[in-house]
């Protein structure tokens, strides 16, 4: 028979003796640093180091890229068929040394062909925020509003731009007036589409708010909607613009007038390749400063 | 007694996909002027939707409620709601979201350098003149709550609801603005109804502690009155007999005979 445990034996391997505490606080010293000078050098030649790879990754791989796309060119310019990169810097220093020549209606210099295509786009573009931007307002607010004008919106927004050219001219009677309807007609549709999503998309805690203080409309418009809509409107502007920028140039071909995109087909008649590789250029430049604009504008209102 | 806010039979159907669902029944609560009600109660109990049935956010499909003899129909600024994540709107300033609700309640009584004041005074209430002009996420978390605070009793409004307001915040900072709370409230006189999860902030804030039983159907369980005197110090609480009893009853309605299933 095993012999129960007697029960003077501690069941605890070791109790605390008594007048010990259990916890102990002991204080905590720093370790004896080693040398602090020669750490100090180490960890700046590392931060120096480190600085020196985000500037080669922020300055040379750029230019890599550059470097490697002019020999692409050039190479292909080899061929004979299109001008290389230095017969094109020839006829852009041409091209530059006068931008503001006028010779007539439809031989002007390279300052107002982009300043035609800017207006156009701006005036279209324009027209197409005034209308876009309440429409997304309304469309994001209104249940039945959405519903109303998400299949029309649905069918038209996939439409390629140039479809709608004919139309213009038809109505308007006029080439100008037809490639601004084509670009208000082809970049409503990301700002009226951005602004009704950012309409849905405002947090529930803010319109909470606004119904705890009970607010009158104007101040939920201008406090809390517009606000709040904001970062999603911009972003359908800025989707909007590079629309606007993408078909004026197919458009300008189309109608003819002062401006980039003409100059690329009637250079194109005159078989002057260069300067539709100049074009080309100046065509990617604005577009890269538009963006870039908007993004700027864009961060300033961000709020996070 | 002073019946102050009255909630009568209250009950809330929600209209769900799978049919109705009763989230609460039978909710009877009487609530005095100057007095710190806090809700306590297992996730999905309804302490939340009860809360938005006094703020008036939802309204009872059963059942009314009544703040000073009147019914409550909607929600309005005699009702300062401190929501659990803060709700600043984040492209105003701190005195600017002050502002916006001081403007609402009190603009057709006061003139401009008036409204200022009032917000600059809330501002100090909760010790943060000095960051009216920053925005909120310039500040902390505890500091977007106090200002949260500080917008809902600017309106002077005549209960204060919260909701978990120091759900979010890590255990220290929640104890520093408990511990403000209860500075703030003493010397506003405000009468408070605080939904919370936490067993000791429950305890220590409450005048009552109204223990929800668990959804679907939820309803009010028990009440405790804790007949503590203020202004209770944290420390000297922790070994207070009658606090700690407090503690044990809330803790066995909630883990005896409230168990959930996890």
């Amino acid at each position: 028979m095993i012999p129960a445990p007697s029960p003077t034996i501690p069941v605890t391997a070791e109790p605390a003796p008594a007048g010990r505490a259990i916890a102990t606080v002991v204080a905590h010293t720093a370790a004896p640093t080693r040398n602090a000078a020669t750490e100090q050098a180490a960890a700046n030649l590392r931060i120096a180091v480190r600085r020196r790879g985000e500037i080669a990754a922020r300055v040379a791989a750029p230019l890599l890229g550059l470097v490697v796309f002019l020999t692409i060119w050039a190479a292909i310019a080899q061929m004979g068929t299109i001008p290389g990169p230095a017969k094109t810097w020839e006829a852009a220093k041409v091209v530059f040394s006068d931008p503001f020549y006028k010779n007539g209606p439809n031989d002007q210099g390279i300052a107002w062909k982009i300043g035609g295509s800017l207006s156009r786009v701006g005036i279209g573009f324009g027209l197409a925020a005034l209308v876009g931007i309440p429409l997304g307002f309304m469309i994001g607010r209104f249940l039945f509003l959405r519903n109303m004008f998400e299949p029309v919106i649905s069918l038209l927004r996939p439409v390629s731009p140039l479809a709608w050219l004919p139309i213009g001219l038809l109505v308007f009677k006029g080439a100008d007036p037809a490639a601004i309807w084509t670009i208000f007609i082809s970049s409503i549709w990301p700002m009226v589409i951005n602004t009704a999503v950012g309409v849905q998309r405002i947090p529930q805690d803010y319109l909470n708010v606004a119904r705890v203080l009970k607010l009158s409309e104007w101040k939920v418009f201008s406090k809390i909607l517009f606000p709040a809509v904001l970062p999603y409107m911009l972003t359908g502007v800025r989707l909007s613009i590079g629309i606007a920028w993408l078909v004026i140039v197919a458009a300008e071909m189309l109608t003819g007038g002062v401006g980039i995109g003409f100059w690329v087909w009637d250079e194109w008649n005159n078989l002057k390749v260069e300067n539709i590789i100049i074009a080309i250029f100046v065509i990617g430049v604005i577009g890269l400063l538009l963006e870039y604009s908007l993004l700027l504008l864009a961060k300033r209102w961000q709020y996070d | 007694m002073d019946r102050y806010l009255n909630i009568e039979q209250a009950g809330m159907i929600f209209e769900t996909r799978n049919g109705a669902f009763t989230a609460l029944r039978d909710i009877n609560l009487t609530i005095q002027k100057g007095e710190f009600v806090t809700l306590i109660g297992h996730s999905g109990c309804g302490k939340s939707t009860l809360l938005n049935l006094i703020a008036g956010l939802t309204t009872p499909t059963t059942g009314y409620l009544f703040l000073s003899e009147r019914q409550i129909v909607g929600p309005g600024p005699d009702r300062g709601v401190v929501f659990q994540n803060h709700s600043l709107l984040p492209w105003l300033t701190c005195f600017d979201n002050i502002h916006l609700a001081v403007e609402r309640v009190f603009a057709e009584t006061e003139s401009k350098a008036q409204l200022r004041e009032r917000t600059q005074r809330a501002l100090e209430l909760v010790g943060l003149a000095t960051a009216a002009e920053k925005r909120p996420h310039e500040i902390s978390g505890g500091m977007k709550q106090r200002v949260g605070i500080a917008r809902a009793l600017a309106m002077e409004p005549k209960v204060l609801l919260m909701d978990e307001p120091f759900g979010a915040l890590d255990a220290l900072t929640r104890a520093r603005l408990q511990d403000e709370l209860m500075r703030i409230v003493t010397a506003t006189g405000s009468t408070v109804v605080m939904v919370t999860h936490d067993v000791d902030e429950a305890v220590l804030l409450a005048d009552r502690v109204v223990m929800m039983t668990n959804g679907p159907a939820a309803t009010i369980g028990e009440i405790l009155h804790v007949d503590l005197p203020r202004p209770r110090e944290r420390l000297a609480m922790a070994s207070n007999p009658q606090y700690l009893a407090a503690r044990k009853a809330v803790l066995e309605f909630l883990y005896q005979k409230q168990l959930k299933a996890a």
